[in-house]
């Protein structure tokens, strides 16, 4: 990667379901992968409630998203992370997070990466454009 | 600086539009250069020319198509317009509907992209 690569954030505070920001916003995320960016996303605040394993979306009547985020490391989006206070404020633990991918050597599951606010703002001061969702 | 500009809501019902509006304005005032707008979400009804608001309204979407008379590029996602019935027929001038691709380009030849709505 050259040095000028562009840091780009998504940030994800929005609930899953309720709105369309979020599925748009995934939308945006599997195109921008194609391109030549330093992409990384960042669930926080209703936004991780995104990243819960089990979504059934069958009584809503809409289709779900929760297996694309499944395919994030196939699409060499690997930095996933979640907000830690977000996370244990609704009771949420890193068992409850979906999986984004897996080792390619060992095959072992890939799970969103919780970090804690602090370390969130020092990346955010790192980024070009950060793009909420 | 070299600015592009994200718009993630529809006209009137919400402000952003019109910040955006304002703040793209108040930028080119300053000397910045515009790369270009993105509408998404609900944003892509920001550019039918189908809307007739009252006269002593603004006319949103014939603010955004002079900003395209000027050379900005203003361009609306195909996915969500698609998926709100906005289609070619239906847009002012000077926009265009094209893919989120796009709003790559836009993100990673602006120094700073700057979003506007939920």
């Amino acid at each position: 990667m050259s040095d000028d690569i562009k840091k780009i954030m998504f940030t994800v505070r929005n609930a899953p379901h309720g709105s369309i920001y979020v599925y748009e916003g995934l939308e945006v995320k599997l195109i921008m992968a194609a391109y030549d960016a330093d992409i990384s996303v960042v669930f926080m605040d209703d936004g991780v409630y995104a990243l819960q394993q089990g979504q059934n979306t069958t009584e809503l009547g809409i289709k779900g998203f929760e297996a694309t985020y499944g395919v994030l490391v196939d699409y060499e989006i690997d930095k996933v992370y979640v907000d830690k206070k977000s996370m244990e404020d609704r009771g949420m633990t890193v068992e409850d997070l979906v999986v984004i991918g897996e080792d390619e050597d060992t095959e072992e599951p890939i799970k969103p990466t919780v970090i804690d606010a602090d370390e969130i703002g020092k990346m955010m001061a790192e980024q070009h454009n950060i793009l909420p969702f | 600086m070299k600015l592009a500009v994200l718009i993630h809501e529809g006209p009137y019902n919400h402000e952003a539009s019109d910040s955006a509006y304002n703040f793209i304005n108040a930028a080119i005032e300053k000397g910045h250069e515009i790369r270009g707008i993105f509408f998404y979400h609900d944003g892509v009804y920001n550019v039918t020319k189908l809307m007739e608001p009252p006269q002593d309204d603004r006319h949103i979407a014939n603010r955004w198509s002079e900003l395209g008379a000027k050379g900005i590029d203003i361009v609306v996602c195909i996915a969500a317009a698609k998926r709100r019935g906005i289609v070619d027929d239906v847009l002012v001038d000077n926009v265009r509907i094209s893919g989120l691709g796009q709003l790559t380009m836009m993100a990673i030849e602006a120094d700073r992209m700057v979003t506007f709505g939920d």
